[in-house]
C-alpha cells in the first residue's frame, strides 16, 4: 500500500494516518503477546513441573511479582486441577513429546504454575484483542480496510466504535503492563545467564507509527541502523543500500540486486539442501552488504541509542530490575525483553493517538481518503516495520500496471543463508557458540531461533563437532 | 432445573464458563448451523466433558498460517476450551511445544494410535511439480505426508482457501504446481473456504460431527452449506441501496459515508458463498463490507485468478 502510495504520490489524510496507527499499534499489543505466552513461553516454562507446584506458594508469588487480575490460592487450585484432569486423560495433545523435564528448564514448579495460569488466560486475552482490529478493518486476522490513498471504514468513526477499540486497548495494555512484564521479568530473572547468548552485530530498523506526514522524522518508533553493536553510533538507514542475494538460495541469477531490479525466479527442480552450495528457500537481504537482525531488539536499540525517552527509560529499568549490563541487550534474553519493552511503549501510545483521532474528528475534519491517478510509468518503496521486524515493499509501474514489484519481509533478514561472500545470517550467527546440554534435545537452540519471531517452519540444521553428526532441529 | 443440569453447570462454572455464556455459544452455534432449537441441549452435551477426547491431527503445508491465527479468535468456545476440553489436537505445528524429531515422531505415533479415528485438518495448500519438490517438511515433501496421514483419517477437513482450492499458491503462473489437498490427493475433502475463514464455520463443522457423527451437508465444491449455502449478496444489509441503484463509485466519498452499495468499486459478494454477514468476524464486531471494503471473493475457488483485478466492477 505504501509503496503504491509512494509510487503515484498521494498522500494519505490524517484521519487515514491514524487509523492506521490504530491498526498497527494493536497489531504490536496482539502479536507479541501470542509470541511471548504461546510461541516462546514453552521453551522456559515447564507445564508438566506446574503439577508439582503448591498453590499457596504459587498464589504468594503471584501476589509478590505481578498485579495479575487473577490469582489466590483457589485460582491456582483450579488451574492446577484443570491441568491434571487434561494430563490424567492420557491425551496431551499439544504438549506431547516435548522437553518437559530437560536440565536447561530453570523455574521452579510455582513460577511454571504460573506462567502456564497467564499462557490460558493470555489465549482468552488476545481473541478478544483482536477485536481492535475488527473494529476499523473488518476482520482479524487479514483485516480489510486499507486501500491506495487512505482508509475505507467511513461508517466506523462513529463514537460508540472508537470507545469500544479505546475500552479493548486499555483492558490489553492493563494486561501488558499488569501479567506481561511482570512475567517477563520474572522469568528472565532465572535465566541472566541468556543474557550472553545468542546475540548478532548489527541491526536494522526501518521504523514506522508517523505522528505526522514527515518521515522519518516524525516515526514513533525511529529508522537507523547499528553497526558492530556500536548503539551510540546509530546511522540514518536508506534503502537505496539494500541487496538480495541468491548465492546460497534456491533461485536464478548470480549478482545481488536491489529490490526495484530485483528477480525472484525459483530453480525449476525439486531443490536439494547443500551444504556448500544452495540450502534455502530464503535470500539473504545484505544492507551496505552486512547482514542485519530486525524486529523488537532492533527497534529497540535504535531507539535507545537516539534518546528516545520512553524506550531509553524503559529498557534502563529492566536492566537495572535484572541486574544486568547493557551489554546483556546484544542476546536472546535482550531480544525477549525488547520485544517486552516495545510493547509497553507503543501500547501506552495508542490510547493518545485514540483521542488525537477523537479530536481531528470533533474538529470536523472526516476525511479519509485522498483520489488519485495511476501514472503510465513511476517506481516507489514502502518502509513499515511490523511486530517482526523491517518490512520494504519495491513496485515498478509500466504502462499503468505492475512490472516489478518485491519485497524483503522481516524473517528474510533474520533467517537469510549465506550471501555471495560467505558471510552469515543473523540466526546463522546467533546460534555460535550456544550450550546444548543435550544434543539431541537441543531446547537451547529453540530458545534462540524462536527468539527472532520467526515466520517460518525453518529447518535449522546444527552440527555436532564431536560426532560430526547433523541435527535437523525443526523450530516450529 | 434439576440435578443433573445443576451438576453440568456446576461443572462448567468450575471450568470458568457461566450458564449463559455456555447457551449463548450453543445458541450461535445451532442457529450458524443451521440446526433447530432442539438441538441447543445436545450442543452443550458435546463440549461437558467427552469421556475420550476427539483426536484432531492438524498439518501445515504451503500457507501463511492465518487459518490457525483465525481458529485461536474463536469465542464460545474459547481456544483453551477446545484444545484442553472438546479435542485431542495430537500434532499442531504452531501451537505444539514438540519440536524437531520428537515432533516427527508425534505425528508418526499420533496416526498409528489413532488410525481411521482422527480428523485430519490441513492447512495450506500442496506442491506437485517436480515430485512436490517445491514443499517440505522435515525432508518429506508435503505430497508425501498428506497421502500418508489423509488415508488414515476418519475424515478430511480442510481449513481455509489453501488447503481447499489452492489460493495464492495456486495462482497463475504458479511455479510449484500448488493445488488444494482434494485435487492433489484425488479424494473428497470438506472444505472451510476462506482466506482466512471465520473460525464460527470451522467450529460448526467439528461439532456436526462430534454431534451427529458425521460431517455436515456439503455443496458440489465441499463446503459446509450451513455455512456456504448462500451468497454474500443474499444476506447484505447494503442489499436495500443496490436495489435502489445507490452506489459507492469513489473511497471516501459522501456515497461510501452513507454506507451505499460497493458493487461499482469491486464487490465480489454476488459471486461469492459465504455467511459473512450473518456471522460476522471476531465475535460478531464486523465483516469486511461493514468496515466499506468490498468483498473479494475469498471462498470462492481461483478468485486471485478470476476476480482480479480488484476494486473494479464485474
Amino acid at each position: 500500500m505504501r509503496a503504491v502510495e509512494n509510487a503515484v504520490g498521494v498522500k494519505i489524510p490524517k484521519n487515514a494516518r491514524i487509523i492506521r496507527n490504530l491498526m498497527h499499534g494493536a497489531q504490536y499489543q496482539h502479536d507479541h503477546i501470542v509470541h511471548f505466552y504461546h510461541l516462546h513461553a514453552l521453551d522456559w516454562v515447564d507445564v508438566v513441573s506446574a503439577l508439582k507446584a503448591d498453590p499457596a506458594k504459587t498464589a504468594a508469588l503471584s501476589d509478590n511479582v505481578s498485579n495479575a487480575p487473577w490469582g489466590g490460592v483457589a485460582y491456582f487450585k483450579s488451574v492446577q486441577q484443570r491441568l491434571q484432569t487434561f494430563v490424567d486423560s492420557g491425551q496431551l495433545g499439544p504438549f506431547s513429546n516435548a522437553y518437559w523435564g530437560h536440565p536447561a528448564y530453570k523455574l521452579p514448579p510455582e513460577a511454571n504454575l504460573m506462567a502456564t495460569a497467564h499462557y490460558i488466560e493470555a489465549l482468552r486475552l488476545q481473541a478478544k484483542a483482536a477485536r481492535m482490529h475488527a473494529i476499523f478493518g473488518g476482520k482479524n486476522p487479514h483485516p480489510q480496510h486499507l486501500v491506495v490513498g487512505g482508509v475505507t471504514c467511513a461508517n466506523d468513526l462513529t463514537a460508540d466504535r472508537i470507545a469500544e477499540f479505546l475500552y479493548i486497548t486499555k483492558e490489553t495494555q492493563d494486561f501488558i503492563k499488569n501479567v506481561y512484564i511482570p512475567d517477563l521479568l520474572a522469568v528472565a530473572s532465572f535465566y541472566k545467564d541468556w543474557g550472553a547468548i545468542g546475540g548478532t552485530s548489527n541491526f536494522l530498523a526501518w521504523g514506522d507509527l508517523p505522528l505526522s506526514e514527515k518521515e522519518p522524522e516524525s516515526l514513533f518508533m525511529p529508522r537507523g541502523v547499528i553497526m558492530k553493536r556500536n548503539i551510540a553510533g546509530v546511522m540514518s538507514a536508506d534503502p537505496t543500500r539494500v541487496t538480495e542475494h541468491v548465492a546460497r538460495s534456491w533461485y536464478e541469477g548470480k549478482e545481488p540486486r536491489h529490490p526495484y531490479t530485483g528477480e525472484t525466479k525459483p530453480l525449476q527442480e525439486d531443490p536439494k539442501y547443500a551444504t556448500e552450495g544452495k540450502y534455502s528457500w530464503l535470500k539473504a537481504p545484505r544492507y551496505d552488504g552486512e547482514s542485519c537482525e530486525v524486529g523488537p531488539l532492533a527497534r529497540t536499540l535504535v531507539a535507545y541509542g537516539l534518546g528516545r525517552p520512553e524506550i531509553k527509560a524503559t529498557v534502563d529499568k529492566v536492566l537495572s530490575t535484572l541486574g544486568v549490563p547493557a551489554a546483556a541487550l546484544f542476546s536472546t534474553l535482550g531480544r525477549t525483553a525488547a520485544r517486552g519493552i516495545e510493547t509497553l511503549v507503543v501500547g501506552e501510545a495508542v490510547q493518545g493517538w485514540v483521542m488525537e483521532l477523537v479530536e481531528n474528528l470533533k474538529a470536523g475534519d472526516s476525511k479519509i481518503y485522498e483520489t488519485w491517478e495511476m501514472p503510465d510509468k513511476a517506481q516507489g518503496v514502502g518502509l513499515n516495520d511490523v511486530p517482526r521486524g523491517s518490512l520494504g515493499h519495491w513496485i515498478v509501474i509500466d504502462g499503468k500496471k505492475i512490472k516489478n514489484y518485491q519485497y524483503v519481509v522481516p524473517s528474510t533478514w533474520n533467517l537469510g543463508p549465506r550471501c555471495a561472500k560467505g558471510k552469515m545470517g543473523p540466526v546463522e550467527e546467533a546460534l555460535i557458540g550456544t550450550p546444548v546440554a543435550d544434543p539431541k534435545k537441543p531446547l537451547e537452540v529453540l530458545r534462540t531461533v524462536h527468539s527472532f519471531d520467526p515466520c517460518i517452519a525453518c529447518a535449522v540444521h546444527v552440527i555436532d563437532p564431536d560426532s560430526n553428526e547433523v541435527y535437523k532441529i525443526k523450530a516450529l | 432445573m434439576d440435578k443433573e443440569e445443576r451438576a453440568f453447570y456446576e461443572k462448567l462454572e468450575g471450568k470458568g464458563v457461566s450458564r449463559r455464556d455456555f447457551m449463548k455459544f450453543c445458541t450461535f452455534l445451532t442457529a450458524t448451523m443451521g440446526l433447530s432449537s432442539s438441538f441447543i441441549p445436545k450442543v452443550a452435551e458435546v463440549f461437558a466433558a467427552p469421556a475420550q477426547r476427539t483426536p484432531v491431527i492438524w498439518l501445515h503445508f504451503g500457507e501463511c498460517t492465518g487459518c490457525t491465527e483465525a481458529a485461536i479468535r474463536a469465542m464460545y468456545p474459547w481456544i483453551d476450551q477446545l484444545v484442553l476440553e472438546v479435542l485431542d489436537v495430537e500434532y499442531q505445528e504452531t501451537i505444539m511445544a514438540a519440536a524437531g524429531h520428537q515432533a516427527e515422531e508425534q505425528l508418526h505415533n499420533a496416526v498409528e494410535k489413532y488410525k481411521g479415528k482422527f480428523i485430519c485438518v490441513v492447512e495450506g495448500a500442496i506442491a506437485t511439480k517436480f515430485n512436490g519438490g517445491y514443499g517440505k517438511v522435515a525432508g518429506k515433501t508435503f505430497l508425501q505426508t498428506a497421502k500418508e496421514v489423509c488415508s488414515k483419517a476418519a475424515g478430511v477437513i480442510c481449513i481455509g482457501q489453501c488447503s481447499s482450492y489452492g489460493n495464492i499458491q495456486a495462482a497463475k503462473p504458479n511455479p510449484g504446481g500448488y493445488k488444494g489437498v482434494g485435487a492433489a490427493l484425488g479424494i473428497k475433502t470438506v472444505n472451510i473456504a476462506g482466506c482466512p475463514p471465520n473460525p464460527i464455520n470451522f467450529v460448526g463443522t467439528i461439532v456436526n460431527y462430534l454431534l451427529l457423527g458425521k460431517l455436515p451437508a456439503l455443496d458440489d465444491i465441499g463446503r459446509p452449506l450451513f455455512a456456504y449455502g448462500q451468497t454474500i449478496h443474499d444476506n447484505c444489509p447494503r442489499r436495500g441501496h443496490f436495489e435502489s441503484g445507490e452506489f459507492v463509485e469513489v473511497f471516501g466519498s459522501k456515497e461510501a459515508a452513507e454506507g451505499y452499495c460497493l458493487f461499482k468499486v469491486g464487490c465480489r459478494g454476488p459471486e461469492t458463498y459465504n455467511n459473512c454477514s450473518i456471522v460476522k468476524f471476531n465475535g460478531g464486531t464486523s465483516w469486511p463490507v461493514q468496515a466499506g471494503h468490498p468483498c473479494i471473493g475469498c471462498s470462492q475457488p481461483d478468485f486471485w485468478d478470476k476476480f482480479t483485478p480488484f476494486y473494479q466492477e464485474l
